[in-house]
């Protein structure tokens, strides 16, 4: 059974194609629902966080002698395909608990499902939403403010003045603008210009032409995997010799490859899980992240080398140490309210990424362990002291 | 804005607009002749771009089993055709040229593959290799219904795109790429300010490509045919000219034009599965603006169209596409108003 899972999770990946494999198996299974990005531009993502589940799957299967059944689902990097998965999930596989997905406004239709639903939803992206009125969601992810404050912390120590802004012309590139903004403020670091670009562009010379004109000490950009690597590039072909921070959307071996030699030194902020064998001994994430390594190569043939694999693997790490503490029948709506409070008071839970504590009404749950800098060398990703 | 950014913002839009003039001469090159608006062009361009990367990479290019698979259906598709007019003579004719001749580029393409191979090799096997895609493609979808309703061809081919983007998914992955530079260095224009030679190569090819365009439609028999048949297809073919033909001469024309965009542009910018069919918009934009009959408006229209795209950028990077196709609005309300409306006419033509 495990091997066919995993075929029908392989063939999956490599046709890219929307197939949920609902399994006929016992009734008393935990089933999780998965969506993500397995085709379309976010897929750079979305294919990782597939293998990370995964591998998080093969690491731990079950929990309490119950066997967890994973449902994956292709959302085409499109919202509106994410929102309908997860009703799909919902109501036709009735899901105990909802996982995803690779986008940002793609996770804020899913999350909106799940409050309909009254499902309990793991987040596997930073996403802003109200809390107040979002009791049944949580997300791995470090909030967008921690990464873009570490980064603004590192501008001030290089000296920067003022900084030019280039990114997504989406919820994405909002986010890390607003959260920009807050943090230079309180640095008294000046940003200059907003420059938008859509995913699928081809050349943003325009926009990195206009940025330059105000003469930036250095540029942030706001992108995500591949089509993020296109300001570094543009910027690198106009001559700018300024120091260029990017943010944990990039950090991904297809961006390191895009962008190629072409890139030194640019700084970026992610979970520690990416230089685990550059920490020291004794950072607490470290142990975790080795293990995590050593499963995925295991279940996918292949090393983990992006941060976004370790977030399902820490979305994994909370939902089975929750549904540990749950009671009830899986199915139920009890199990449902039991699991979603159990997740809300997670405790120390150490993932690859950083060391979870939820508490109710709060939808992020890491601190400063979970995030370091780091600087792309040689096509390396290096650890910034 | 100063001069040395309005200098640049015009280069970066003349390369682009360089690309769009070559997919534009295609897609009305193809629909002069054909009434087909070849929505998988782009598609071929990824393909070849892609293709490209691979071979960069050591890996064997899947294209090379698509062109394999499609020359198996076109000659399946002939065979079952000659048989059932019975003319089963002109069977070996049919093997040689849509059986073997398709495979040649492959032979090509696959020794391309191995190891120590220069990269120019590399760059001609990947234009070479997407070449017979649109006329395999051609002869098993759009021959079969050339007399269909330009709605129904319209159709057909963007359901041909689709296809194509999906299998371009399947062999090269949701992954872009790049390609290394064909030529590197750059021109200093003085002041230094200087130009990249690989934006130098992409315009040159435009003008040099559009150059021999022209001589070939004018000077050319096989030109002049493809312009008889876009002008009147029942009287082209009462002169002698077959339809069919000249329509696969028109898909392979713009089958190499597509192999050339593919490799052109792949060091400029990353290639994805499904990049080429924003292009192939683009240039649409442009053949509009020529009417889809006028090649020397649709370069004008496609030069055009990269400035526009390129100045827009600076103006307004999230609005850029919106501006690009605005365009089209005052285009068709100018053509509305100068052309007289007719009626799609009912051709009496078979193969």
């Amino acid at each position: 059974m495990k091997s066919l899972i995993e075929k029908l999770a392989r063939t999956t990946l490599a046709a890219a194609v929307s197939v949920g494999f609902a399994m006929g198996a016992a009734a008393a299974d935990i089933k999780v629902g998965l969506s993500v990005s397995l085709s379309g531009p976010n897929s750079s993502l979305g294919v990782p966080y597939a293998k990370g589940m995964q591998a998080a799957l093969a690491f731990r299967p079950e929990v309490n002698g119950r066997k967890i059944q994973l449902i994956v689902l292709d959302d085409g990097s499109d919202p509106t395909t994410a929102g309908r998965n997860a009703r799909k999930l919902a109501e036709e596989d009735k899901v105990d608990v909802l996982m995803g997905t690779s986008g940002v406004p793609a996770a804020i239709a899913m999350a909106q499902v799940a409050r309909d639903a009254k499902l309990p939803m793991i987040g596997l992206t930073p996403i802003v939403l109200d809390a107040a009125d979002n009791a049944w969601f949580v997300t791995v992810a470090q909030p967008t403010q921690l990464m873009v404050d570490a980064v603004v912390e590192r501008m001030s120590k290089d000296g920067v003045k003022s900084v030019a802004y280039i990114g997504f012309s989406d919820g994405w590139g909002d986010l890390v603008y607003n959260a920009l903004v807050k943090a230079a403020a309180g640095a008294g670091i000046k940003v200059l210009g907003n420059e938008r670009y859509a995913r699928a562009d081809s050349s943003v010379t325009g926009q990195v032409l206009k940025l330059l004109t105000m003469k930036p000490d250095a540029v942030m950009t706001g992108g995500a995997g591949t089509p993020g690597a296109l300001p570094f590039l543009a910027l690198t072909e106009r001559g700018f010799k300024g120091p260029m921070y990017g943010q944990h959307g990039l950090i991904n071996p297809d961006f390191v490859r895009v962008v190629g030699t072409a890139t030194q030194g640019a700084i970026m902020p992610t979970g520690p899980v990416i230089v685990a064998e550059q920490l020291p001994a004794d950072y607490p994430t470290r142990k975790v992240a080795m293990d995590f390594r050593a499963v995925f190569q295991k279940v996918n043939n292949a090393p983990s080398s992006d941060a976004f694999s370790a977030y399902s693997f820490d979305g994994w790490m909370v939902l089975t140490d929750a549904l540990a503490r749950t009671k009830g029948e899986p199915g139920t709506t009890e199990f449902r309210t039991s699991l979603r409070d159990a997740i809300v008071t997670t405790k120390e839970v150490v993932g690859t990424h950083g060391v979870y504590n939820f508490k109710p009404g709060e939808l992020y749950g890491v601190d400063k362990r979970a995030r370091v800098l780091v600087k792309i060398e040689n096509g390396q990703w290096k650890l910034v002291p | 804005m100063t001069w040395d950014v309005a200098l640049i913002l015009s280069l970066d839009g003349l390369a682009n607009g360089a690309i769009y003039l070559l997919a534009g001469l295609g897609l009305v090159l193809i629909f002069s002749v054909t009434r087909v608006v070849f929505v998988p062009f782009g598609d071929i361009a990824a393909f070849a771009a892609l293709t490209l990367a691979a071979f960069e990479t050591n890996r064997l290019p899947p294209t090379i089993a698509m062109v394999v698979a499609l020359a198996a259906i076109a000659l399946a598709t002939e065979v079952g055709s000659l048989l059932r007019r019975g003319q089963a003579a002109r069977i070996p004719m049919a093997v040689l040229t849509w059986g073997l001749l398709p495979l040649v580029p492959c032979l090509l393409a696959w020794l391309a593959s191995r190891p120590g191979v220069p990269a120019s090799l590399h760059v001609a096997a990947a234009v070479l290799l997407v070449v017979p895609i649109a006329p395999l493609l051609a002869r098993v979808v759009f021959q079969p219904i050339a007399d269909a309703s330009s709605l129904v061809l319209l159709i057909v081919s963007l359901a041909l795109h689709f296809l194509l983007s999906g299998l371009g998914l399947l062999f090269f992955g949701p992954e872009g790429s790049r390609t290394q530079a064909l030529v590197s260095g750059s021109l200093s224009l003085g002041d230094g300010f200087t130009v990249s030679a690989q934006i130098v190569l992409m315009v040159a090819s435009a003008i040099v490509l559009s150059g021999i365009f022209f001589l070939v439609f004018e000077r050319t028999v096989a030109g002049k045919a493809l312009r008889a048949t876009a002008v009147n297809r029942v009287g082209a073919r009462l002169v002698g000219i077959r339809p069919a033909r000249t329509a696969l001469l028109a898909y392979g024309i713009s089958s190499v034009l597509a192999g050339l965009i593919g490799v052109l542009i792949a060091p400029v910018t990353t290639m994805y599965y499904d990049s080429g069919f924003i292009i192939g918009l683009k240039a649409f934009v442009a053949a509009i603006i020529g009417g889809l009959v006028s090649f020397p408006v649709t370069a004008i229209g496609a030069l055009a169209v990269g400035l526009v795209e390129s100045f827009a950028s600076f103006y307004s990077g999230a609005l850029k596409d919106v501006i690009v196709f605005s365009l089209l609005i005052p285009v068709l309300m100018l053509r509305s108003f100068l052309s007289r409306h007719v009626e799609e006419e009912d051709e009496e033509v078979d193969q």
